[in-house]
């Protein structure tokens, strides 16, 4: 139980700043697309990250 | 009941206690009933059908997400300066007029533009609010609502730049803390690169760590002359400073700088606004502002005007805010499980997002309000020593003397607090009185006050970084439909020149609020409040045509009812600062004034030389010329509004698009 509250807690925290969760990204590309290569998890966080500056969507809030 | 005591209780210190359950009986009720209401009856929304996030899938963009972490999310998202600023600057009126319309606005406006938008992109495979607009209103609306969001940015930078300006301006310990983000950034930049690759959680905790050991030696900072000295700026430099941050951070790859310093203000605001929310509600402060100010009369030193429309645009983020809707059809719509949680999370989100403003509002009124109106006026009316503003203020009717405002100042580890405006360090002041009662005692405010000016001046510059970053590929993609190679982001010369358009756009008008005589809050964040709601009349305007459009029209007042509040305080507002015959209210008139004594050869304070009265003038016609464009947005809205409504009625079938089993067809019964 407590546990799956912490895990939740980290996973809102990681989505708070772009990240969804790497796990279940790996497993969809791998069910999903197999002919395709699954990014490892610092390529996955690096991705994240430029895709959540790039210009897409509307910046910051007030 | 709540409302009751609020509302009879005058004479003697009301109890935040009634404001926090007030609120809350409120948001149950809207929540609860309004809000199910409009999930059910109008929106209709539908948990057997497929979300975007579901049909694509792909693990990045596009994830069905539980809805508690989706909350929590788009929390983050719409979370920012305005409603923690706007309340403060409103509590000039009494608490009792803003919180009410904080609450209502959000029951009853905001948060039905949240929610409402919200449903619309889920419906339409989670497109952005342009596309939306360009979809179901044609393409010349799309055009106007793009340099509409173009502006609001640029303005939104300029004037939370302001207050990050104004909270910082001869401050060294606040400078030095601000200063530390930097080198912390970057540290934890090159941690995430080359050190732990992809480990954010680690990067984030040492960053965090690091943070709070800045604040601490901030005061030995402050406390040691020669030290002190160095992090002494004045506000010139340092909005100087500010547009160099910018650049760089925009120019540089986002993991060196930008990231870090973004994921460190996520999670620095989000723990402040809970730990805010807990200290409220264990210490149940009283709240000393009175509930109504002699100053709804429009005479009040903080924003010069009326109740209407002015209180309704100071309070623009914390009941209705436009750049929500940015967000509600941003990364949201792209991650919800299933239709019916658009409730919990566009509604809900918004709903706390107000509880935000209330806490704000309640920060704002725990001060002795003499302290209060000191921190909020500006020098040209209450002058620059303690004694001569407590005469003034005094005057004014709200008693206090110079060494109370000393010692104030002194508590909270600066030399002064007078006319420290733009609401963050009021903010500040509050947050630190509710938190250093918790923890800490007396000796400890000055820790929390500067924890306080921290964490806003963090997410301010990330706003200001991000949003110029945003903006850069905006002006880049714009010029790159004439010129092909600026399109190329990866181009240095395309980025160079798009970057210092978008800073140079900001930076003029943060430079030219710093160097206002009025303090430049009093004149740029109504123009921001304006805008803003502007954006807020769009997006409402589009939810009116949709509904019209699937033939729903009887529920058209649920959003129809709130566009025409908005238009009519947006217009009202817009005209008055156009065109009112008083200086302090209208720019044209305040032009026409120093406009006039150049002619004549004076020089009228503040100004010093003639450069600086043409100055003057130059400033308030390119504060009327965006006005303007706002309104003629606005208007411009309305009437494609007003045509697509017309139309909808006429025909006798559904014409709203949204994406169904063959793509993009007209909407299912």
């Amino acid at each position: 139980m407590l546990k799956v509250l912490w895990r939740r807690i980290c996973e809102t925290a990681a989505l708070m700043i772009g990240l969804p969760d790497y796990e279940r990204y790996a497993a969809h590309v791998r069910a999903h697309h197999p002919d395709r290569p699954v990014m490892n998890r610092a390529e996955f966080v690096a991705e994240r990250m430029s895709r959540r500056y790039e210009g897409r969507g509307a910046g910051r809030c007030c | 009941m709540a409302f009751a005591v609020l509302a009879v209780s005058r004479g003697e210190p009301v109890n935040a206690a009634w404001m926090v359950t007030a609120a809350l009986c409120a948001y149950a009720i809207g929540y609860r009933f309004y809000s199910r209401f409009i999930a059910t009856k109008v929106l209709e929304l539908d948990a057997t059908r497929v979300t975007p996030a579901a049909r694509h899938e792909d693990g990045l963009d596009y994830v069905p997400t539980n809805r508690f972490v989706l909350f929590g999310h788009h929390f983050a998202a719409i979370a920012g300066a305005g409603p923690l600023v706007g309340p403060v600057l409103a509590a000039q009126m009494g608490y009792l007029p803003g919180t009410i319309w904080i609450l209502a606005g959000a029951v009853l406006a905001g948060a039905v533009q949240d929610f409402v938008i919200l449903g619309l992109s889920v419906r339409r495979d989670g497109r952005s609010l342009g596309d939306i607009i360009r979809m179901e209103m044609g393409p010349a609306a799309g055009y106007v609502a793009s340099i509409g969001i173009a502006l609001i940015m640029i303005i939104l930078m300029a004037v939370v730049g302001l207050v990050v300006v104004k909270a910082l301006a001869g401050s060294p310990w606040g400078c030095f803390t601000v200063f530390a983000t930097l080198p912390i950034a970057l540290l934890m930049g090159l941690y995430g690169r080359y050190v732990r690759p992809g480990r954010v959680g680690e990067m984030s905790l040492i960053g965090v760590v690091l943070l709070f050991l800045a604040i601490v030696y901030g005061r030995t900072v402050a406390e040691t002359p020669e030290l002190a000295a160095m992090f002494t700026f004045s506000g010139e430099s340092l909005a100087l400073m500010m547009m160099a941050y910018g650049f760089v951070a925009a120019v540089l790859p986002v993991w060196l700088i930008l990231a870090p310093r973004d994921y460190l203000s996520t999670f620095l605001k989000i723990g402040t606004i809970v730990a805010l929310a807990l200290g409220i509600l264990i210490m149940m402060p009283d709240m000393k502002m009175p509930a109504v100010t002699r100053f709804i009369d429009g005479t009040g030193p903080v924003f010069t005007g009326n109740l209407f429309p002015f209180l309704f645009i100071t309070i623009a983020c914390g009941s209705v805010s436009g750049f929500h809707a940015l967000v509600s059809s941003g990364t949201t719509p792209k991650m919800l499980e299933s239709e019916p949680q658009a409730r919990f999370i566009g509604y809900g989100g918004m709903l706390t997002e107000s509880a935000v403003a209330i806490m704000a509002m309640i920060a704002a009124s725990i001060i002795d309000p003499g302290l209060y109106f000191a921190m909020n006026s500006p020098a040209a009316l209450i002058g620059t020593t303690a004694d001569h503003a407590a005469q003034v203020i005094s005057g004014l009717g709200f008693g206090v003397d110079g060494d109370t405002l000393t010692a104030a100042a002194h508590d909270m580890g600066e030399t002064t607090l007078l006319s420290r405006s733009g609401g963050a360090p009021t903010f500040a002041v509050g947050l630190a009185n509710i938190l250093a009662s918790a923890v800490g005692g007396r000796g400890m405010l000055a820790y929390w006050y500067h924890f306080g000016i921290l964490f806003e001046a963090l997410f301010i510059l990330t706003t200001i970084d991000a949003g110029t970053r945003v903006a850069r590929f905006l002006i880049q993609d714009l010029i790159g439909t004439v010129v092909p190679t600026f399109r190329n982001t990866g181009s240095w010369a395309g980025n160079i020149v798009a970057t210092a358009l978008v800073v140079g756009g900001w930076g003029s008008i943060l430079y030219q609020g710093v160097v206002d005589p009025l303090g430049g809050i009093n004149t740029l964040w109504p123009l921001f409040g304006i805008s803003n709601q502007m954006l807020a009349a769009l997006a409402l305007t589009l939810a009116t045509v949709v509904l019209c459009k699937m033939k729903r029209e009887r529920y058209a007042w649920i959003t129809g009812a709130p566009t025409v509040w908005l238009l009519v305080c947006t217009l009202t507002a817009g005209w008055q600062k156009l065109f009112h015959e008083s200086p302090a209210i209208g720019f044209l008139a305040h032009a026409r004034k120093f406009a006039d004594a150049a002619a004549a050869g004076q020089v009228l304070a503040p100004a010093k030389s003639m450069a600086q009265m043409n100055q003057i003038v130059m400033n308030d016609r390119i504060d009327a010329a965006m006005c303007a464009i706002f309104m003629a947005v606005v208007v411009a809205t309305a009437i494609f509004g007003v045509r697509s409504i017309r139309k909808a009625l006429r025909s006798p079938e559904r014409t709203a698009r949204e994406y169904g089993l063959e793509g993009f067809e007209v909407s299912r019964a």
